[in-house]
């Protein structure tokens, strides 16, 4: 098999795995805000509640969810591993640049985009992926049967300025490194012709890196919202 | 025209390197680029000083030899052209221009804004040819080739090797190069039957001269003299994976 750690170790072989697992979590978006829009439901939180209870009991999705932090894990390190690489490259820096002039904002800073995304799922994850694990968490009971009540958490940290701020600003970094790195997982795996890049390209600007931000955002906003009673 | 230069003036590869200025009074907009090195490089000489290394040999963008970081791009900041190409007019009277070497790990500086390139010849050696003899230029007429897939190659194939996509490329990379060597001969009857081999072998010189990886910047697009289409990086990817999969090199 050594042709195989010899392909992952490549300079090339390094970026497909940044492109398969950056492709993989760009799946678990769309999951993650199509199940999160039943926040917007006015029912108390029990729908939330009863999908928060199927995704953290039901086998698949639990192998999934495993597959999903692996990848997460994978992505940065390897990012990592890419841009101590890449620095090393020129280790004599030019005095004087204008990389504006020949390439986007976004495509250059991929790694300071993706640090602030590393740190918002930490504490993303501290907040509620910990605390519906691993409690305290208080309970909520539907038709005599308990579930625990996530969405009161939810209620909870959104009533946070600062809380709801930290998450608007990491869903505008979601943006930025989704409009470069949509389309460049494809163009790694060679996936690059005219008869789909443009259907790529209009997905990853205006879905992923517009769309699904703007929608995981207003989650927040429209809690904060709700607490400081401006929407009823 | 008036003209301040900032130049990077390094004796060898081993010296340290600093920008010294210079100040050029009698400047035509007409001169080029390299026409006012020469210039400048005539003053220095009468001064007794040692004057400014460069490479540059055709003058007509076509040899691939000049290579200076201008005012922080790559040959300048015209598209589409080489150093040489690069005219007076392009600048205003009293400008301040910086002029580096290239800069990368796979390119050390020989002297002022000479580095060595040879880690592309390198790469080539590594597979960028066809292995067999394929006849002298009338038996390549023999082997019919569609207008499309011959202007494909061609595209490719304009690469002059000047390494302006490394010195753009915020991560060193020589993604741009290699993809415009691996896609003339992989898209050519000719070339095809060693297409993967030589896909796997290019990349693998390619890394071991020390280039970054690729980010998908675009930046080596645009400052390519021959504006080589980042539809080539997608090829050598393509045909770099396939031939991983594929190939008898186990």
């Amino acid at each position: 098999m050594s042709w195989v750690t010899q392909t992952l170790a490549s300079s090339l072989g390094r970026k497909v795995i940044m492109s398969l697992t950056g492709l993989f979590l760009c799946t678990f978006l769309i999951v993650h805000v199509a199940g999160n829009l039943q926040l917007f439901k006015a029912d108390g939180g029990r729908a939330f509640n009863e999908y928060s209870y199927f995704m953290t009991h039901n086998p698949v999705i639990m192998t999934v969810s495993y597959l999903l932090y692996t990848s997460i894990v994978v992505h940065a390190l390897m990012a990592l591993i890419l841009t101590r690489h890449n620095q090393a490259s020129r280790p004599v820096k030019y005095a004087y640049q204008r990389p504006e002039a020949n390439s986007p904002w976004s495509s250059r800073n991929m790694g300071i985009l993706g640090t602030v995304l590393l740190i918002f799922i930490v504490i993303h994850m501290r907040t509620f992926w910990y605390t519906m694990h691993f409690g305290p968490i208080p309970m909520a009971e539907y038709d005599g049967k308990e579930y625990k009540d996530l969405y009161k958490i939810v209620l909870e940290a959104f009533s946070n300025w600062w809380y709801v701020l930290f998450y608007v600003i990491a869903m505008g970094a979601l943006g930025y490194h989704m409009v470069h790195g949509f389309k460049s997982g494809f163009q790694t795996l060679g996936l690059r012709h005219k008869k789909y890049t443009p259907l790529i390209e209009f997905l990853g600007v205006y879905v992923f890196s517009m769309l699904i931000p703007a929608l995981f955002a207003a989650m927040p906003v429209y809690f904060f919202l709700k607490h400081v009673g401006v929407i009823g | 025209m008036k003209i301040n230069l900032k130049v990077w003036r390094q004796k060898n590869g081993n010296a340290a390197g600093k920008l010294v200025d210079y100040k050029l009074d009698n400047i035509s907009p007409d001169m080029s680029f390299l026409e006012m090195f020469d210039v400048l490089n005539d003053e220095l000489m009468h001064k007794g000083e040692e004057p400014v290394a460069f490479d540059h040999d055709c003058r007509e963008g076509i040899c691939g030899m000049c290579s200076m970081y201008i005012n922080g791009r790559a040959h300048g900041p015209q598209t589409g052209a080489t150093t040489c190409q690069l005219h007076m007019r392009s600048f205003a009277d009293g400008d301040t221009i910086i002029v580096e070497p290239w800069r990368a790990r796979a390119f050390p500086v020989i002297k002022d804004l000479m580095v060595d390139r040879s880690a592309f010849d390198r790469v080539v050696q590594s597979g960028g040819y066809v292995s067999v003899n394929t006849g002298s230029a009338r038996d390549a007429n023999e082997t019919l080739i569609p207008r499309t897939i011959a202007d494909e190659a061609m595209d490719a194939a304009q690469c002059i090797g000047c390494g302006a996509c490394v010195a753009a490329c915020k991560n060193a990379s020589a993604m741009l190069f290699v993809a415009a060597k691996v896609s003339h001969l992989a898209v050519l009857p000719q070339g095809q039957a060693e297409a993967s081999i030589r896909a796997e072998r290019m990349v693998a010189q390619m890394d071991a001269e020390g280039f970054g990886a690729c980010s998908f910047t675009g930046a080596c697009s645009v400052e390519c003299p021959k504006s080589i289409s980042l539809d080539h990086i997608a090829r050598l990817n393509r045909e770099y994976l396939g031939a991983k999969i594929t190939s008898e090199a186990v």
